[in-house]
């Protein structure tokens, strides 16, 4: 029963990445007719990158939301979506990256398949990493905004150029189900196969490469992440600095000196490899720890 | 008390976020998000 137990808490994660995942796409008559859900539950955003033409989803994407927003000719500023995403950002902070996301998902399953010489970061991984706040405001916010066709109606860029998740998602399932479609496939469609190919073969040797670099809703709520009512503390009391936790981080994060980093995830895996069990979360019920890097 | 003391911060985003929830449904917003989600997104397919 114990050794269950343990398996089951071991793979948690995943489990509730595939519920999540199954739940919010859970239109599966749309994977079958090669068409997508038209109801009412769209008004809501879901906390990850799930594409809002995926033939199974039930929600809307809150990037592809927050462009489409924007784009439209009547407003300059998405309030309901920004809603939603410093609600999600406030409450769990990058733990909707770990937890909940389905583009976060395919890549964990992609890092599990063994490949020689995996590594954590890329080189050149000090600048990369800040990509994706240049992504967020440039292809999120500012060219939605500004580059408008003769009626002034705005493009969702980063869907249109980069999103990866709406090519496997959406593209991909809706293009194989509709002929017409195909007809209609051009070079655009090839840049972003292109791309998600290339992300796909990355994951297989690099850790999330999509979250750590491209992702720009990776980028806003890891902004949450210091001030998160879901955060991670370290008992300084039991912390000898052994540096367990960040041998044992895919992203390499010194977590005994920034748990709140903007890169961290929540996937837990420090707090698991912790010798001196000093890692715990602001949810956890352990008693007399010293909280620090509340705001690091 | 201790819980409102240690997440300041992010009850505040928490007030943040339901009034711009609100003011986005005020404005017509959500209307633009489901406008834009019962369809097919070209753009995210990549055929736009």
């Amino acid at each position: 029963m114990g050794k269950h137990l343990r398996w089951l808490k071991r793979h948690a994660r995943t489990w509730v990445q595939l519920c999540f995942t199954a739940l919010s796409n859970g239109y599966a008559a749309g994977f079958v007719k090669g068409n997508i859900y038209k109801g009412r539950l769209k008004f809501i955003c879901l906390p990850g990158l799930n594409c809002y033409s995926c033939p199974g989803a039930l929600g809307s994407c809150p990037i592809g939301s927050f462009q489409s927003v924007l784009a439209s000719r009547n407003y300059h500023f998405a309030f309901y979506v920004a809603g939603f995403l410093i609600f999600f950002g406030a409450v769990l902070g990058r733990l909707a990256c770990g937890w909940l996301c389905p583009f976060g998902l395919v890549q964990d399953l992609l890092y599990k398949i063994p490949f020689p010489k995996k590594r954590k970061l890329l080189p050149g991984d000090r600048w990369l990493k800040y990509l994706k706040y240049v992504i967020l405001v440039g292809f999120v916010i500012v060219l939605p905004l500004t580059v408008l066709d003769i009626v002034g109606q705005g493009q969702p860029w980063f869907c249109k150029l980069i999103c990866p998740s709406g090519t496997l998602f959406a593209g991909i399932p809706l293009i194989a189900a509709n002929p017409p479609l195909q007809a209609a496939l051009g070079w655009l469609f090839t840049w972003k196969a292109a791309l998600l190919a290339a992300l796909i073969i990355l994951s297989l040797w690099v850790y999330r490469p999509f979250c750590r670099y491209l992702c720009p809703l990776g980028a806003i709520y890891g902004l949450f992440n210091p001030i998160a009512l879901y955060r991670f503390r370290v008992d300084q009391t039991k912390c000898t600095g052994c540096g367990q936790c960040q041998r044992s981080c895919k992203f390499n994060i010194p977590v005994h000196e920034r748990p709140n980093s903007p890169d961290c995830i929540r996937c837990g895996d420090c707090r698991r490899a912790c010798p001196h069990g000093a890692i715990c979360h602001t949810f956890s019920r352990r008693q007399g720890e010293t909280p620090t890097g509340a705001a690091s | 008390m201790r819980f409102l003391r240690e997440n300041r911060a992010a009850l505040a985003a928490i007030v943040i976020a339901v009034i711009f929830l609100a003011i986005g449904v005020w404005r017509g917003e959500a209307e633009v998000v489901l406008r834009k989600s019962i369809n097919i997104c070209m753009e995210c397919i990549g055929l736009g």
